[in-house]
C-alpha cells in the first residue's frame, strides 16, 4: 500500500497541470485538450490518491461509522461525479476542486505525520536510552554478554564513557555520574561504594564494579517508561465533551451541507453550480481531526517533557484539579529535611568529645549514632578504643574508656552526673534551637555536648516560597516533637505546623485539611506516606534511590529535590493551558469556517472556495499538533 | 424540479441521521482459549470487527489487529486503562498483551477517539 507520502506527490504531479492552467487563463493559455486531459488527471489522482480516502470512509459507513474520510471522499467525488456529468452535458467543468482539495488534505497529514512523530518521541527516547551489553563477571572473568542476559547479584565493570547498563550497588570504585537522562539533575552526582546507580546512566570519569540490583522490567528507566506510557494514553477529563462532539460531528457536518444545498438552490435561487460548491465547501472545510488530536497531542507532549525534567506525571485527569489546590501539604523528615541527622554543633574540648562519641556509638545503627560517627570521620577524628559497652534502655550507652566510665545520652543521664551551669546553659540553649542534644560524661563529670539536627534540603526555603507566592497554604505534617517541627517550619518558612502525628495518622491528617471540599496536596516518599498521597487529592512522592513507587502518588518526582514540586504545578498549569488553547482553536476553526463556507458572509462578497477549504482544514489540524510541540519550548524556571 | 430536489435532500437528511446515529447493539466474542492463553483477531476496517471481546479472567490474552483500513484514523489503537498505544500497521497482524487479572469492562479507541470497542473481562 502506498504511503502518504507517496500519495501526496501522486496528487501533486498530477494537479499540476491543472494549477497551471488555473494561473496562466487570464492569458489565454490552455491544457490541449481541455476537458478530456483535466478528466484524466484528475481521475488518476481520484483512484490513486484519493481511493484509500474513499476506500475507508466506505468501511467505516458500513460500521455506522463517520469520520475525516467521509468528509474528504464526500467532498471530493461530489465535484468529480458533478463534473463527468457536467462534461457530458456540455457544461462547466470543477476537476481540479477534486484534485486540489485531495492534494491538499494530503499535503496537511504528511506534515501533520512528521511533526506528529516529534510530539510522540519521549517514549522512544527513553528506550533508546538502555545499554544493550554489560561486561559480567562469570567464572572470575569479566565477559561482554547482552543484557538480557544480566541476572540479580551479577557483578559489573562499567568503564569511564561507558552507560551503566542496570541498576545496582557499587561495591568497588568512585566515580561521577550524569544522572540527569534519568532524574533531570543537570550536574553529574560524585559515586562511591555503598552508593546506588541507576541504569541507563553514563559512567564519567572513574571505574566501577557493582552488583546488579534490578533487570529488565524492574528498573528504574522500565518503570519509568510504563509511568510515561500510561499518563501518554490517559485522556483528561475535558476529552469526555470533546468526544461526545466528535461522535456527532460528521453526520451533522453532512446534513449541515444538505441544508446548504438546499437553501441557496430552492430558496436563494442560486444555480444548482454555485449551491453544490457551496455545500462541497462546507464538507471540506470541517475538520473533526482537531478537536480529535487537541487534547491527546497536548498531553503527550507535555507529559514528555516533565518526564525529561524527572518529573513523571501519571495521568491526564489530575492536571486539572492540581490547578485547583487550596494547600500543600508536607511530610519533615526527608522530605522538607534531608532526612540524614547532621552534627551541627559541638560544645566542648572538639577532639576528645568526638573521638569518644565516636567510640561509643560506632557499631550502632542509630541515625543520631551514624551522624556522630560520620562527623568524626569528616574530621578525621580517630574513634577512642572504648570498652565494656553497655546499652541503657532509653538513656544512652556506657563503656570504658582509660579505666573510667564514659557514658553519652540524653538528659535522664545528666541527673547522675554533675554538669557545670555553663553546659547547661548551653544545653538549653541548643535545645530551644529545636536541636537533638547528646550529653558525654567521663567519669562523674559531663565534658561536652553534641548537637544534632536533621536539616532542611537547601531547595526548601524558595521552593515554600515560591508556592505560597501562588497563594497556596503550606502545611507540615510530622511525627517529629513540636518543638523540633516549629523550628524548621520556622527555617523553611512553613505557615502551619501539625506535630506528634503517629505515622497511621497522616492520612487523616490530610482529610482534616480538605474540609469544605478544598483540593489538598500531599507531598512525601512514596513508601511510607502511601496512604496520605492517596487521601489526598495530588499526591506527590519524592522519589528514593531507585524504587520510584510506581502505585503511591499521582506525580512521581524523581530526583529529591523540591522545588521539583513547584515546577510540577507549572508544568501541569501549561499543560491544561495548552489544551484549552488547542481546543479553543480547533473549535473556533470549526464554528467560524463552516459558516463561511456555507456562504452566510456571500453577502459581502466573503466565500470559501472548496479547494482553500481543503488547504485550510489540512492546516488547522497541522496547527493543533505545532501547538502542543511549543509545550517544549515554554519556560519552566 | 425545486420540489423534487428539496423532497430527495430532505430524505438523504434523513437517512444520514438515521443510519449514523441508529446505535445497534453489538454481541461480544467470546475468545478461544488454546491450552493456556486465549486470543481473538480483531479486524480493523472501518471500526473494530468484533467490537466487544469477552475474555476469561486470569488468562493471559492476545488480541491480534489486523488493519485493512488505509486510513491514518485508524493507525494507532489505545487502551488507555493499560497504557497501551501501539500503532497498527497495514495488512499485519499486531499482536497486543491485555492483562486479565482484573474483571471489568474496558474500553478502546482509535488514537482520536472517534472509532471505539471494549473488552470484557470476567
Amino acid at each position: 500500500m502506498k504511503s502518504i507520502k507517496t500519495r501526496f506527490i501522486i496528487a501533486l504531479i498530477f494537479s499540476l497541470p491543472m494549477l497551471l492552467e488555473m494561473l496562466l487563463k487570464p492569458w489565454g493559455v490552455m491544457l490541449p485538450g481541455h476537458q478530456v486531459t483535466m478528466f484524466v488527471l484528475t481521475t488518476i489522482v481520484m483512484v490513486l490518491a484519493d481511493g484509500p480516502f474513499i476506500r475507508s470512509a466506505w468501511a467505516a459507513f458500513k460500521h455506522h461509522n463517520a469520520n475525516m474520510d467521509t468528509l474528504v471522499a464526500v467532498g471530493t467525488l461530489t465535484a468529480y461525479l458533478y463534473s463527468i456529468y457536467a462534461m457530458l452535458t456540455h457544461k462547466p467543468v470543477f476537476f481540479e476542486i477534486a484534485a486540489f482539495v485531495v492534494t491538499f488534505v494530503l499535503l496537511g497529514q504528511v506534515f501533520e505525520e512528521m511533526s506528529k512523530t516529534t510530539a510522540n518521541s519521549a517514549v522512544t527516547k527513553l528506550l533508546s536510552l538502555q545499554a544493550k551489553m554489560a561486561m559480567v563477571k562469570r567464572n572470575g572473568e569479566f565477559i561482554n554478554l547482552p543484557i538480557q542476559e544480566v541476572k540479580v547479584g551479577d557483578l559489573i565493570l562499567v568503564k569511564p564513557g561507558e552507560k551503566i547498563p542496570v541498576d545496582g550497588i557499587i561495591k568497588k570504585g568512585q566515580s561521577s555520574v550524569d544522572e540527569s537522562m534519568i532524574t533531570g539533575e543537570s550536574m553529574p552526582v560524585t559515586k562511591r561504594t555503598g552508593d546506588q546507580v541507576i541504569g541507563s546512566t553514563l559512567n564519567k570519569t572513574g571505574v566501577l564494579e557493582f552488583s546488579a540490583q534490578k533487570i529488565g522490567e524492574e528498573t528504574m528507566l522500565a518503570q519509568i517508561v510504563t509511568i510515561v506510557k500510561k499518563a501518554q494514553t490517559s485522556r483528561a477529563p475535558i476529552q469526555k465533551v470533546v468526544d461526545k462532539i466528535s461522535s456527532v460531528f460528521v453526520p451533522v457536518v453532512l446534513i449541515l451541507a444538505l441544508l446548504t444545498y438546499l437553501v441557496w438552490f430552492v430558496i436563494l435561487d442560486a444555480s444548482n453550480v454555485d449551491a453544490l460548491l457551496y455545500a462541497v465547501a462546507v464538507v471540506i472545510v470541517a475538520c473533526p481531526c482537531a478537536l480529535g488530536i487537541a487534547t491527546p497531542t497536548a498531553l503527550m507532549v507535555g507529559t514528555g517533557r516533565s518526564a525529561k525534567m524527572g518529573i513523571l506525571i501519571k495521568n491526564g485527569e489530575i492536571l486539572e484539579e492540581i490547578n485547583q489546590i487550596k494547600a500543600i501539604a508536607f511530610d519533615k523528615t526527608g522530605t522538607i529535611t534531608q532526612g540524614k541527622p547532621e552534627v551541627t554543633d559541638i560544645y566542648g574540648d572538639q577532639k576528645t568529645v568526638l573521638s569518644l562519641a565516636a567510640g561509643l556509638e560506632q557499631y550502632s545503627e542509630h541515625p543520631l549514632a551514624q551522624a556522630i560517627v560520620k562527623k568524626a570521620q569528616s574530621l578525621q577524628i580517630e574513634p577512642a578504643a572504648i570498652q565494656n559497652f553497655q546499652n541503657i534502655e532509653g538513656k544512652g550507652v556506657k563503656g570504658v574508656y582509660r579505666k573510667k566510665i564514659v557514658s553519652l545520652g540524653n538528659a535522664k543521664l545528666t541527673d547522675e552526673f554533675e554538669i557545670s551551669v555553663e553546659l547547661s546553659e548551653q544545653y538549653h540553649r541548643y535545645q530551644d534551637q529545636a536541636k537533638t542534644v547528646a550529653i558525654l560524661a567521663w567519669g562523674q563529670k559531663v565534658i561536652g555536648l553534641i548537637a544534632i539536627q536533621d536539616t532542611p534540603k537547601s531547595s526548601a526555603k524558595a521552593a515554600i516560597s515560591a508556592l505560597k507566592s501562588r497563594g497556596l497554604q503550606t502545611v507540615m505534617i510530622t511525627g517529629d516533637n513540636q518543638k523540633v517541627a516549629n523550628q524548621i517550619a520556622k527555617q523553611v518558612g512553613i505557615d502551619k505546623v501539625v506535630a506528634e502525628v503517629l505515622p497511621e495518622n497522616k492520612a487523616m491528617e490530610v482529610k482534616h485539611l480538605q474540609v469544605n471540599g478544598a483540593k489538598v496536596a500531599f507531598v512525601g516518599d512514596g513508601i511510607n506516606d502511601a496512604p496520605a498521597l492517596s487521601v489526598a487529592d495530588i499526591g506527590i512522592a519524592m522519589g528514593s534511590g531507585t524504587d520510584i513507587a510506581i502505585e503511591a502518588g499521582d506525580i512521581v518526582l524523581v530526583k529529591n529535590d523540591l522545588q521539583d514540586v513547584v515546577r510540577s504545578l507549572e508544568l501541569s498549569r501549561k499543560i491544561v493551558k495548552r489544551i484549552k488553547l488547542n481546543l479553543f482553536w480547533a473549535f473556533i476553526y470549526n464554528v467560524i469556517g463552516i459558516p463561511v463556507a456555507a456562504g452566510c458572509l456571500a453577502f459581502l462578497g466573503i466565500s470559501l472556495s472548496p479547494e482553500l477549504a481543503g488547504l485550510a482544514m489540512a492546516f488547522s489540524s497541522l496547527s493543533v499538533v505545532l501547538s502542543s510541540l511549543m509545550l517544549n519550548f515554554e519556560k519552566i524556571k | 424540479m425545486k420540489i423534487i430536489v428539496t423532497i430527495l435532500v430532505l430524505a438523504a437528511i434523513v437517512f444520514i441521521a438515521w443510519w449514523f446515529f441508529k446505535k445497534d447493539k453489538k454481541q461480544g466474542t467470546q475468545a478461544v482459549v488454546n491450552g493456556e492463553n486465549q486470543a481473538v483477531t480483531i479486524n480493523v476496517d472501518g471500526g473494530y470487527t468484533p467490537e466487544t471481546v469477552d475474555l476469561k479472567k486470569g488468562v493471559p490474552a492476545t488480541l491480534n489487529f489486523y488493519r485493512k483500513d488505509p486510513s491514518t484514523c485508524l493507525e494507532e489503537v489505545v487502551f488507555s486503562d493499560f497504557g497501551i498505544k501501539e500503532k497498527l500497521p497495514q495488512n499485519k497482524t499486531q499482536a497486543i498483551q491485555i492483562d486479565t487479572s482484573h474483571e471489568g469492562e474496558f474500553e478502546y479507541a482509535c488514537g482520536m477517539n472517534m472509532y471505539h470497542g471494549k473488552v470484557i473481562i470476567k
